[in-house]
C-alpha cells in the first residue's frame, strides 16, 4: 500500500545572489515518488539536491510551492497527521531529563501523566538507558543522545519517521550499533521510515529502496533484495557491490554534471 | 591537603583588597589626608559595628532593601512580559527596537527630575527611578533569550504536533530562562545605584540618605561605615540574584 504519494513537487527559496540581488532558487523541481507503507526508504545524492527541504516538507515544517504530497491519498496539508523527524543533532530539550524528552510527544497528544511515564520507560528499556532515566542530554554521548532522540520520535507512533543523517556526527563503531538497533526496532513496529544519508554501505545495509535524488528530482529508484536480518559481512557480497558499483556511478556522474555546469557559469 | 589550598587561593585572592585597606588605614594616619575628611577603616569598622549595635544601621538597610525589591519586582515582572512579547512577535520587536535602543540610554538619574515633577517627592518617583534603572537590562536580555532559543528545538516539537501554546511554554520559556535571570541579575545591580540616587532627594531613610545626612552633620565615620553598607548591600544581591541565575541555568552545558 502506497503511504506517500509525491506529485511534481517544486519548491524554491528566495536568496540574494552574490551580486546582492534578489532571486529564486529552484530546489525542488517536480519531484515524483512513491512511498509504501511500512518500507525504509533512503533518500540519497549531492549535498544540495534537496533532500532535507523534501524531508522538511514531509514534516509538515515547510510548504510545496508547487505539486502536491498525499498521505494515505489525501493532502498533506488537510491532514493532522502523525510524523516524527529525527534531526542530525538531536534536538532534545537540554533542560528536560531523559525520561521527560521521551514524554514530549506523549504530552502534546494529551496523555495522563502516570501513563506517559510507563510509555516512555518502555522505550527507555528498548534503546538499553533505562540507567539514565534522570540524566540531562548534555551528560549523554553522541550515541547515546541519538538513540534518545530516535526513541523520543518512536514513543508516540507516528505514521511516518523521518531521519536527517541522523548517525552522520557519530563514530564508525556508534555508527554500527545504532543502525543494528534502528533495524532492531523498525522490524518490531514496522514504522514508514524516511531516512537520509551520504553513506552509501548504510543506505544499503538499511534500506528496502533507495532513491537517488539529483537536481532537484528522483532521478532513479534502486531495490535493495539483500535478505534480512543483513549482516557486516554483506558488503561483500554480490548484490551488495552490485549496488554500491551503481549507486557509486550515479554520484560520479552527478559531480562530472555539477563540475562541467560549474565551469559553464 | 585540599582545604589549605582552598584557603590558599583565598589568601592570594584577598591580596589587592588588603593592599587598598592598608593604603586606606595609612594615609589618614601618616597624614596624607586629612582625617576629617578620610576616616581610616578601622575606625569605619567601628562606627559600622556601633550602628548595627545600637540599631541605628539597621531601619535605613530595611528601607533601601524594600525600595530595591519594590522597584526591582516591578521591573522584572514589566520586563519579562514585554521582552517575552518583544522577542516572540518580529513585528514588535521591529517597530519598537529603535525606540527601545533610544530609551535605555537615558539615564534613570537623568529622568529622577522628570518623575519627582509628575509624582512629587515621595516614594512613587523613588520606585520609578529604580525601575527604570532596572527594566531595561531585565526587558532587553528576556527579548535577546527568546530569540536565541534554537530554532531546531522549536522545529523538533513543532514536528511532534505542538500548539504555540505548547511550543512557548515548553521550549521558549525555559530556553529563554537563563538569559531572563541574567537580565535580573543585571537589573539587580543597577536597582543598588539607582536607589542611592533616590534616596538623596527627599528621603528621610535609607542608606544613600544616609550618607548623605552622615556628611551634612560631619559625622565622616559614618558616612563611609554607610558607604561600605552599601557595598555589602549591593554584593549581596548580586550574589543572591547569580545564585538564582545559576539555578535556573544548571542544564546548560559548561
Ligand atoms: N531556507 C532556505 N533559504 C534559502 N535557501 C535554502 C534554504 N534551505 C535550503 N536552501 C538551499 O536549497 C538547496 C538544497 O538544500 P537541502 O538542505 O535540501 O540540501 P541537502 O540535499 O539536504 O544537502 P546536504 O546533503 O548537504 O544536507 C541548497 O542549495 C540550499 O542552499
Ligand atoms: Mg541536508
Amino acid at each position: 500500500m502506497v503511504k506517500v504519494q509525491a506529485r511534481s513537487v517544486k519548491r524554491e527559496y528566495s536568496i540574494v545572489n552574490s551580486v546582492g540581488k534578489k532571486e529564486t532558487l529552484s530546489v525542488l523541481k517536480g519531484l515524483d515518488l512513491d512511498i509504501n507503507e511500512g518500507e525504509f526508504i533512503t533518500l540519497l545524492g549531492q549535498s544540495g539536491c534537496g533532500k532535507t527541504t523534501f524531508l522538511n516538507l514531509l514534516a509538515g515544517l515547510e510548504k510545496e510551492d508547487e505539486g502536491e504530497i498525499l498521505i494515505d491519498g489525501k493532502p498533506l496539508s488537510e491532514r493532522d497527521f502523525n510524523r516524527g523527524v529525527v534531526f542530525q543533532n538531536y534536538a532534545l530539550l537540554p533542560w528536560r531529563t531523559v525520561i521527560k524528552n521521551l514524554e514530549i510527544g506523549l504530552e502534546i497528544r494529551g496523555v495522563k501523566k502516570k501513563e506517559r511515564r510507563e510509555i516512555a520507560r518502555k522505550y527507555l528499556k528498548l534503546i538499553n538507558l533505562t540507567a539514565f532515566e534522570n540524566q540531562y542530554p548534555h551528560q549523554l554521548s553522541g550515541g547515546m543522545k541519538q538513540r534518545v532522540a530516535i526513541a523520543r520520535v518512536l514513543v508516540y507512533e507516528p505514521e511516518l519517521v523521518l531521519m536527517d543523517e541522523p548517525f552522520a556526527a557519530l563514530d564508525a563503531q556508534t555508527r554500527e550499533s545504532l543502525q543494528i538497533e534502528l533495524i532492531r526496532i523498525w522490524e518490531a513496529h514496522k514504522k514508514t521510515i524516511v531516512f537520509v544519508t551520504h553513506s552509501i554501505d548504510e543506505a544499503i545495509l538499511l534500506s528496502d529502496r533507495i532513491a537517488f535524488m539529483s537536481d532537484g528530482k528522483v532521478n532513479e529508484i534502486i531495490d535493495v533484495n539483500l535478505p534480512r536480518p543483513r549482516f557486516k559481512y554483506m558488503t561483500s557480497s554480490s548484490e551488495f557491490l552490485k549496488i554500491h558499483e551503481k549507486i557509486s556511478f550515479l554520484l560520479q556522474e552527478e559531480a562530472e554534471r555539477l563540475q562541467s555546469y560549474g565551469a559553464y557559469l | 591537603m585540599r582545604t589549605g589550598k582552598h584557603i590558599k587561593n583565598i589568601l592570594f585572592r584577598s591580596i589587592g583588597l588588603f593592599v587598598f585597606l592598608i593604603l586606606w588605614e595609612l594615609a589618614p594616619r601618616l597624614g596624607w589626608v586629612r582625617e576629617i575628611f578620610l576616616s581610616p577603616p578601622s575606625v569605619v569598622i567601628t562606627a559600622l559595628i556601633e550602628m548595627l549595635l545600637d540599631g541605628s544601621l539597621m531601619p535605613h538597610i530595611v528601607a533601601s532593601l524594600l525600595r530595591i525589591f519594590r522597584g526591582l519586582l516591578l521591573a522584572a515582572s514589566v520586563g519579562v512580559i514585554m521582552g517575552l512579547l518583544f522577542g516572540y512577535f518580529r513585528r514588535v520587536n521591529q517597530t519598537l527596537d529603535l525606540l527601545f535602543q533610544f530609551f535605555r540610554q537615558i539615564s534613570a538619574f537623568a529622568l529622577f527630575p522628570v518623575f519627582i515633577l509628575f509624582f512629587g517627592l515621595g516614594e512613587v518617583s523613588k520606585t520609578a527611578i529604580i525601575f527604570w534603572a532596572s527594566l531595561w537590562p531585565i526587558l532587553l536580555n528576556t527579548s535577546a533569550g527568546v530569540r536565541d532559543v534554537e530554532p531546531v528545538l522549536i522545529r523538533s516539537v513543532k514536528s511532534m504536533g505542538a500548539s504555540k501554546m505548547y511550543t512557548f511554554l515548553n521550549v521558549i520559556l525555559p530556553g529563554a530562562t537563563p538569559q531572563i535571570f541574567t537580565g535580573i541579575r543585571l537589573g539587580g545591580s543597577y536597582c543598588v545605584m539607582a536607589v542611592v540616587a533616590a534616596e538623596m532627594i527627599g528621603a528621610t531613610s535609607g542608606l544613600g540618605y544616609l550618607v548623605l545626612y552622615s556628611q551634612q552633620i560631619f559625622k565622616v565615620p559614618q558616612m563611609y561605615a554607610a558607604i561600605v553598607a552599601l557595598a555589602l548591600l549591593g554584593i549581596a544581591l548580586n550574589g543572591m540574584l547569580g545564585l538564582l541565575e545559576r539555578f535556573f541555568s544548571s542544564w546548560r552545558k559548561l
